[in-house]
């Protein structure tokens, strides 16, 4: 090719390790990142951070915001922005709570206890935020109203809303299947954690070959096969990493003496239990797993994608991008809903101020990870780290005893602080 | 010629506020005829096309294809009239590689239902290889492409799916002298293939080179419709600038 007004590839080109191995470099970033605070609290604490029982917390602690900031991805990236969540969650949290202790029992004749009170309850919930979410959309879709203006003005609705739902009172305890979503009193326990481990490992390692397989029969360059190797191993170390860390969190013996006292029995000689994988985790991780595949498999999400790289490109091209905002809005709302569900069962109860202030955090989540304002970019992988990221800042920094206002100070420092960072790299690698 | 018009756009209208922005504009394109639209910035030419593409609604004026009454109210139904646009804006999302755009509201599917990547960058690799042998970039968002890359792209999309009527809004405006040939050679093609197309430029000399028949516009109503060998280059630029048919005139 002699032509230098076109495309020039070079004759051989230079292969650095990371791009045989095709990671994501703003991934890497981030997980650098992650790591260096980490490491940093765990000096700092003298060790009392990065212990089983500490990241067991981060996880639980991460997981209600993580799940709405996956959701936030979508509506950032079509242009818009989601205000309400926090007061959405603290909606559907007073539906749930409602449904349970007062609604079902009063009017359906269920008695507390009844084993279908927590999955009713769950799907009013979801339901719930879905409405809701879809009619904020339908404002923004059709009506043309910003989304700043209609989810600020969700933001005061929906929490008052929530009041009215319950006259202001705390609502619990509720329901013990319910509660199970909430993190410490949900888990999977040692055994299946380590099985819940094995078919991840199995599921990824397939998606890795299959991927391959995929490539070759169309012809496509591959990466080296030690390349994969490399990956896969990562992927294994990292999963099963994640669960024997997990696992290795025992269950307090004064915990465990409750447990079978509570049952009549006392405890055996030697004997000991782990945690294992909560609940609310799993639940993340499979909400991950779904949006995930709708941003990247399904058409929906290539419209996501493409209304918010050039709205006027995706209408003249036949998306409805009027339904589309109702629908992402309507995604978001019910991972609201999702969220609440974790929110209020790890509380054990539903109170006012739930999710006060997580409009703020699920933003920064997703913005930390990687979430273009300007519309069209975005990874539901980045804004989990993001997630996980902030909270573990925060939950560093009162383990060192920071005050929390400068704690405070110190989250809206970082997020500004990640928001350029991006920006640069953007600048710097020329992408978008 | 006698025999029914591809596209018949009748007495058409459309007014932005009070611009009237195509004013009782009518129109005819046969198969295997290239009819060029000419005009000074703003004389209305993309209004008119887009209201064949869809884009726009007309206020009043009837479109016929195959003599039939169409109604077209938006992209999606100018495309089940197998009309293909390339607008003037390009209109690519830039953050998706070319595949993605280039299938764009039309993505091929594995049975599951799910977005087959794959099989639309192999597409993309073989529709490619013809129109811009050079273009390798499939992998990359389109705004990493040069302009010229891009309007490949854009040409693709519109060439892909077997557009009967194609319509091409300043195709080669973005182009070098090389890209602009490859543009005229495709256009010469497609149309030897029978397709009819709308082409939009503001090179008078390139417009008399490939059409057929040229239009001319002016504040939104048409000047004159003439065949290209009935006329001479400065014919057609005193119908830009005058806004008279020099012909009808005489
Ligand atoms: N979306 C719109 N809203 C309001 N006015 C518009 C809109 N689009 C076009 N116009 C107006 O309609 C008229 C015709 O514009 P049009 O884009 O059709 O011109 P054109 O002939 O394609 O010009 P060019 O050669 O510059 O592309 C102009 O006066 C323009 O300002
Ligand atoms: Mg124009």
């Amino acid at each position: 090719m002699t032509d230098t007004s076109t495309d020039t590839t070079p004759a051989a080109p230079k292969r650095t390790l990371i791009q045989s191995l095709e990671i994501d470099l703003r991934l890497l970033g981030m997980i650098g990142a992650f790591a260096i605070v980490c490491i940093t609290f765990n000096l700092l604490t003298e060790g009392r951070f990065l212990t089983p029982r500490n990241i067991f917390n981060l996880t639980i602690q991460t997981a209600s915001v993580a799940i709405m900031a996956t959701g936030m991805v979508f509506v950032i990236v079509t242009r818009h922005i989601d205000l309400a969540v926090g007061a959405l969650l603290a909606t559907c949290s007073a539906m749930m709570a409602m449904t349970q202790t007062t609604w079902l029992p009063q009017y359906l004749g269920l008695e507390l206890g009844h084993p279908l009170i927590p999955w009713i309850a769950i799907a009013v919930g979801i339901l719930t935020g879905a409405l809701i979410g879809a009619f904020q959309g339908w404002l923004v879709g059709y009506m043309a109203i910003p989304a700043f203006i209609v989810t600020l003005g969700g933001l005061l609705v929906w929490r008052n809303v929530g009041w009215y739902l319950t006259n202001g009172q705390t609502i619990g305890p509720l329901d013990e299947t319910y509660r199970a979503f909430g993190g410490i009193s949900g888990t999977l326990g040692e055994f299946w954690s380590w099985i819940f481990g094995l078919v991840a490992t199995a599921a990824a390692l397939w998606i890795l070959a299959a991927s391959r397989r995929n490539k070759k029969a169309h012809g496509f360059p591959l990466k080296p096969l030690w390349a994969e190797g490399v990956v896969a191993a990562i992927v294994t170390i990292g999963i099963m990493g994640f669960i024997w860390i997990l696992n290795s969190y025992q269950i307090p013996s004064r915990v465990l003496a409750r447990d079978f006292a509570a049952r009549g029995l006392e405890v055996p000689e030697g004997y000991s239990a782990a945690y294992g994988l909560p609940i609310s985790v799993l639940l993340l991780i499979a909400v991950a797993v779904v949006m995930t595949i709708v941003a990247r498999r399904t058409r929906l999400g290539r419209y996501i994608f493409a209304t918010g790289g050039n709205p006027d490109a995706a209408e003249l091209s036949g998306i409805n991008t009027r339904l589309l905002t109702v629908k992402v809005f309507a995604i978001m709302g019910a991972l609201c809903g999702l969220a609440a569900l974790v929110a209020s069962a790890r509380l054990a109860n539903h109170s006012n101020d739930i999710g006060t202030l997580d409009e703020l955090r699920v933003i920064a989540a997703a913005v930390i990870g990687g979430t273009a304002l300007s519309g069209g970019i975005g990874t539901i992988y980045g804004a989990i780290l993001g997630a996980l990221i902030m909270q573990s800042l925060q939950s560093g920094m009162a383990m060192v005893g920071v005050d929390a206002p400068l704690q405070n100070i110190v989250v809206g420092a970082v997020l500004v602080l990640a928001v350029l960072i991006d920006i640069i790299y953007r600048r710097r690698t020329g992408a978008g | 010629m006698t025999q029914t018009p591809l596209v018949d756009l009748r007495d058409i209208c459309l007014s932005f506020g009070g611009v009237r922005a195509v004013d009782h504009v009518s129109i005819d394109l046969h198969a295997g005829e290239v009819v060029g639209l000419l005009g000074h910035n703003g004389a209305g030419k993309s209004t008119l096309i887009k209201i064949l593409s869809g884009a726009y609604q007309k206020d009043s004026g009837e479109i016929r294809i195959n003599g039939e009454l169409a109604d077209i109210n938006s992209p999606r139904d100018a495309r089940r009239y197998n009309i293909e646009t390339i607008y003037q804006t390009l209109a690519l999302a830039d953050n998706l590689d070319a595949a993605s755009n280039l299938f764009l509201g039309r993505e091929l599917t594995t049975a599951l239902g799910f977005v087959n990547d794959a099989q639309m960058e192999a597409e993309t690799r073989k529709i490619m290889a013809r129109l811009n042998p050079n273009f390798k970039k499939l992998k990359e968002p389109v705004s990493a492409l040069s302009g010229g890359q891009r309007q490949s792209v854009a040409i693709a999309r519109a060439v892909y799916f077997n557009a009967k009527i194609l319509i091409m809004d300043e195709p080669t405006a973005a182009l070098g002298v090389h890209e602009t040939q490859m543009v005229a050679d495709l256009i010469k093609e497609l149309k030897a293939q029978g397709l009819g197309i709308f082409l939009i430029s503001h090179d008078t000399r390139e417009m008399l080179d490939l059409c057929d028949r040229v239009s001319v516009m002016k504040n939104g109503a048409l000047v004159g419709t003439e065949r290209v060998e009935d006329v001479t280059e400065d014919d057609i630029l005193s119908m830009i600038i005058m806004g008279k048919n020099p012909k009808k005139a005489a």
